[in-house]
């Protein structure tokens, strides 16, 4: 129907038409949206958190997720009792205001203003001041300042903000799978396209490296590479790019193959035009349709295994963390705090959501004719 | 009216795409009656096959079909399914134009016969099986018994179509629609299958509709023509008073595109631009890790011409005649063996990138103008590649002064530079590949059936096209084609290719008029019998 179809004034390339389709797709627009909008947390949300990721707030471990800050006036009550007795006064009542307490005391024997310092003593006051002490002496008024602080997601064992571990995981997680997509990419796509075209016994010999690499146990080749050059953030994209490549390698070469034997590749050979000519102007831009939708395909797949490594202990180490890290933590504590696993695993899982959807939406305006 | 068997009134079919919609037929009205063929003829574009498509309930899925298609009193357009399937595939059958790809690969030919057959006639296995091998005797189908095991690979393009005509008649249909079934046959063959298609439908008394760009085809098979242009019927009438007085002038284009004129012999004493001799060009199947045995298949065998400066030579022959190897084998782009000189220099020996500085001087114009233009780059890109290569040190306003005027040299508006492939018709996107071959003022052009993936009124616009700048330019031509009456309007001189081997040669009129050898007559009789 080409000739049927207006010709519109400004040249419009194959891209411009797909990015067309691609707008026209409700689910990839809003998970395109929604990736940005995740990305975007997940940069600029640990800098405005009010606690840092690696602090360990010894009061609060395993606090449940919270919208009103801690501590919550249960906590205070047995703290206040705590440090009255410990001055052997008798507790008559407190009251909370933002963040100011004040406590009411009595006592057998005349209250020295030096009292304060019991209260001080504790984590969860400073500041502690008798405003008010009765001219018998034998009753006292003080307020002290209690530290507020938000939770909205609660924190894990040894007391850290989960909010800002998830986001500061999100980094960790989409970094990795954005780079080691790329390295997997990159690698793939320049290995499988001069296989493809080359051809002959330079492709079978590629082609078989690719295959012994494939026999390698993954998971036996990341132990070993942990084993050797011990635990760290790099290692992981190596590991992880180097196997994903290979899935990649193979699309492209096969890609690679059918488009050597279309008809303007010849031409250009008919024009003179070199090998790496042709590879570049030819080869290679016509490849990028797939190779754009294997790879929001393989984003999801590098941080899924990322997350399987991690769970397995062989990932990020502390006290940074991934999304994987996280929920390998939470599933430890699932009976007793649930909002480990689940912070976590809703940040993951929408993601990857996100990117198959993306995925798919790229598929369909590339392909329009597969639909 | 006598006995309309399917009548359409006011269909219009419409796609959604991304530019809005677009409308492919625009109201057509018309009637089959029984037992007549009705030929539809127009260009590419036309809407002609859209509207049967649209009867049959085949579009895709963003296109959507108003209007009635009333077949024995049942309106097919908005028809559920279920009941449509009733009518379609027995009652009303198709034929599609690639019998390559009609066919399921994984299912032998018997099954995918008996299958329709057992679901519309309602037979068990062994009276369907014997009905298939009825049928498949009644499309000439030799040793029927033992193809029903074959898979479609192993049929040639011929057998693959009648067994599609096979499967198309298997449940007794009223009406036939062939779309373009002959298009993607040889010459000789296609002038079999129409001589089955015609005997059958006298025999079995169905209505045909018939699909087709090519008037030949009409005035073989048609008793009716219905002229479409644009999603519009310009003219409906009996095929004899069509041809014999055409009232629309889109039909008198039509009828007058066969190419015509003759080329005038260039002087013996021309310069040889190629001198080719003894060229082989052998092929080696299979082998590799763990392969099955090699095996070599000769291609080309022993072929010798030489082409002067200004002359055409024209290489006739079939599909798998060798004719794209030879033309490929003395540009050498595929290896060969023999002597081939380029003005008087041997070029057989020279490396690849020894071979490059002379490529612009050799240039190739291929079938396909949908797969020789790389999608991803501009018209400009395109056309002005080899400049890259042959000329780096110009700067990309130079080249881009340069694309423009190649251009127009092959009468596109220089305007469209910035295009993409996809938004040109065949027509323009051939016009494209001339240009890419031109600007580079090459010496020799072959040229690899370059009209024949277009319609009758493009193909002879191109060949004006072509002889205009053969003038301009004094360029020498290897036309190759199946197509008898454009390489007689072509060439000086013509080739006729049989596996591999020259089987003749000699001036256009001496082969094309008088041919000697068995085959130059079977393609002869076939290409221009009318």
């Amino acid at each position: 129907m080409t000739d049927a179809v207006q010709i519109p004034a400004v040249g419009r390339s194959l891209w411009a038409d797909a990015w067309a389709r691609l707008r026209t797709n409700k689910a990839a627009t809003i998970s395109s949206a929604y990736l940005l909008f995740i990305a975007v947390v997940c940069i600029i949300g640990p800098m405005l958190t009010p606690n840092d990721f690696s602090t360990i707030h010894q009061n609060y471990t395993r606090v449940a997720p919270s919208l009103s800050p801690y501590p919550t006036p249960e906590m205070i009550e047995p703290a206040i009792g705590d440090a009255i007795q410990k001055g052997r006064m008798d507790l008559v009542g407190w009251e909370q205001s933002g963040s100011t307490v004040t406590i009411r005391v009595t006592s057998k024997k005349p209250i020295d203003d030096r009292v304060t310092r019991y209260v001080d003593r504790s984590d969860m006051f400073e500041g502690a001041v008798a405003t008010e002490i009765a001219a018998d002496g034998l009753s006292a008024t003080m307020t002290a300042e209690v530290e507020q602080k938000y939770f909205i997601f609660g924190t894990d064992n040894t007391g850290r903000d989960l909010l800002t571990r998830t986001l500061i995981a999100g980094r960790v997680s989409l970094a990795i799978g954005l780079l080691a997509g790329f390295v997997a990419v990159v690698i793939g796509v320049v290995y499988g396209a001069t296989a493809g075209f080359i051809g002959g016994r330079t492709d079978e010999v590629m082609m078989r490296i690719v295959d012994i690499l494939y026999s390698l146990p993954f998971i036996f080749f990341v132990i070993m590479l942990v084993v050797f050059f011990g635990r760290n953030f790099v290692l992981m994209f190596l590991a992880v790019g180097a196997v994903l490549w290979l899935d990649m390698a193979r699309i492209v070469r096969g890609q690679a193959i059918s488009i050597k034997r279309q008809e303007y590749v010849q031409a250009a050979e008919a024009l003179g035009v070199t090998r790496a000519g042709i590879l570049r102007r030819h080869i290679v831009p016509n490849l990028l349709g797939p190779v754009a939708i294997y790879m929001t395909l393989l984003v999801p797949q590098v941080i899924i295994l990322e997350s399987f490594l991690s769970y397995l202990g062989l990932g990020v180490q502390e006290p940074m963390s991934s999304w994987g890290v996280l929920i390998s933590q939470g599933a430890k504590n699932m009976p007793s705090a649930n909002w480990l696993l689940f912070f976590p695993a809703v940040f993951l899982t929408s993601t990857l959501f996100a990117l198959n959807f993306i995925g798919d939406g790229l598929r369909d305006a590339l392909d329009p004719k597969d639909r | 009216m006598q006995d309309a068997i399917l009548t359409l009134k006011d269909v219009r079919v419409t796609f959604d795409t991304i530019d809005g919609t677009v409308d492919a037929v625009k109201g057509v009205s018309l009637h089959v009656n029984a037992g007549e063929t009705l030929a539809i003829v127009g260009e590419s574009g036309s809407g002609k096959s859209q509207m049967m498509m649209a009867a049959m309930g085949l579009l895709t899925s963003n296109g959507r079909a108003t209007g009635v298609a009333d077949y024995r009193g049942t309106n097919l357009i908005g028809l559920p399914k279920a009941q449509l399937n009733t009518i379609r595939g027995a009652k009303i059958t198709m034929i599609f134009q690639e019998p390559m790809t009609s066919l399921d690969p994984l299912y032998s030919i018997g099954s995918q016969l008996v299958e329709p057959i057992r679901r519309h006639q309602k037979l068990g296995h062994k009276a369907a099986y014997a009905r298939a091998l009825e049928m498949l005797a009644l499309v000439k189908i030799p040793e029927p018994e033992d193809r029903m095991t074959c898979y479609p690979h192993e049929l040639s393009g011929g057998q693959r179509q009648r067994v599609m005509i096979a499967m198309a008649l298997a449940n007794d249909p009223d009406i036939l629609i062939a779309d373009e079934p002959t298009t993607a046959l040889d010459v000789t063959i296609q002038a079999e299958i129409l001589d089955l298609m015609a005997g059958l439908q006298a025999r079995l008394g169905m209505a045909m509709v018939f699909i087709t760009h090519d008037l030949n085809v009409v005035r073989r098979i048609a008793q009716r023509v219905c002229v479409m242009r644009k999603g519009e019927v310009v003219e409906t009438g009996f095929t004899a008073d069509i041809f014999a007085n055409p009232q629309h002038e889109y039909t008198r284009a039509l009828i007058d595109a066969e190419p015509s004129g003759r080329k005038d012999p260039v002087s013996v004493k021309a310069p040889v631009v190629l001198d080719a001799r003894k060229i082989n060009v052998t092929f080696t199947l299979g082998g590799g890790f763990l392969g099955r045995p090699k095996r070599d298949l000769r291609a080309v065998d022993g072929l010798s011409l030489s082409l002067q400066q200004g002359q055409t030579i024209g290489i006739v022959g079939e599909s798998g005649s060798g004719k794209s190897t030879l033309a490929r084998a003395v540009l050498r782009l595929l290896p060969s063996t023999g002597a081939i000189s380029f003005e008087g220099r041997d070029i057989a020996a020279l490396t690849r990138e020894a071979m490059r500085p002379l490529r612009r001087h050799l240039q190739i114009v291929m079938q396909d103008p949908f797969g020789s233009l790389s999608p991803r780059m501009t018209a400009g890109q395109i056309v002005t590649e080899g400049l890259l290569v042959h000329e780096p040190g110009i700067s990309a306003r130079e080249r881009d002064a340069r694309a423009a005027r190649a251009l127009e040299e092959v009468q596109l508006d220089p305007a469209l530079r910035n295009r993409y492939p996809h938004e040109f018709s065949g027509g323009q996107r051939q016009r494209i590949a001339i240009a890419r071959a031109i600007i580079l003022k090459p010496r020799l052009v072959v040229l690899d059936e370059p009209t024949s993936a277009l319609d009758r009124q493009v193909q002879k616009q191109i060949v004006d096209l072509l002889r205009d700048l053969q003038t301009a330019n004094g360029l020498s031509y290897l036309f190759i084609s199946h197509d008898l009456a454009v390489v007689r309007a072509m060439s000086d001189h013509i080739i006729v290719m049989k596996d591999g081997r020259m089987v003749e040669q000699g001036t256009p009129d001496a082969v094309l008029d008088n041919p000697r050898e068995a085959y130059t007559k079977a393609l002869m009789a076939a290409a221009f019998a009318t």
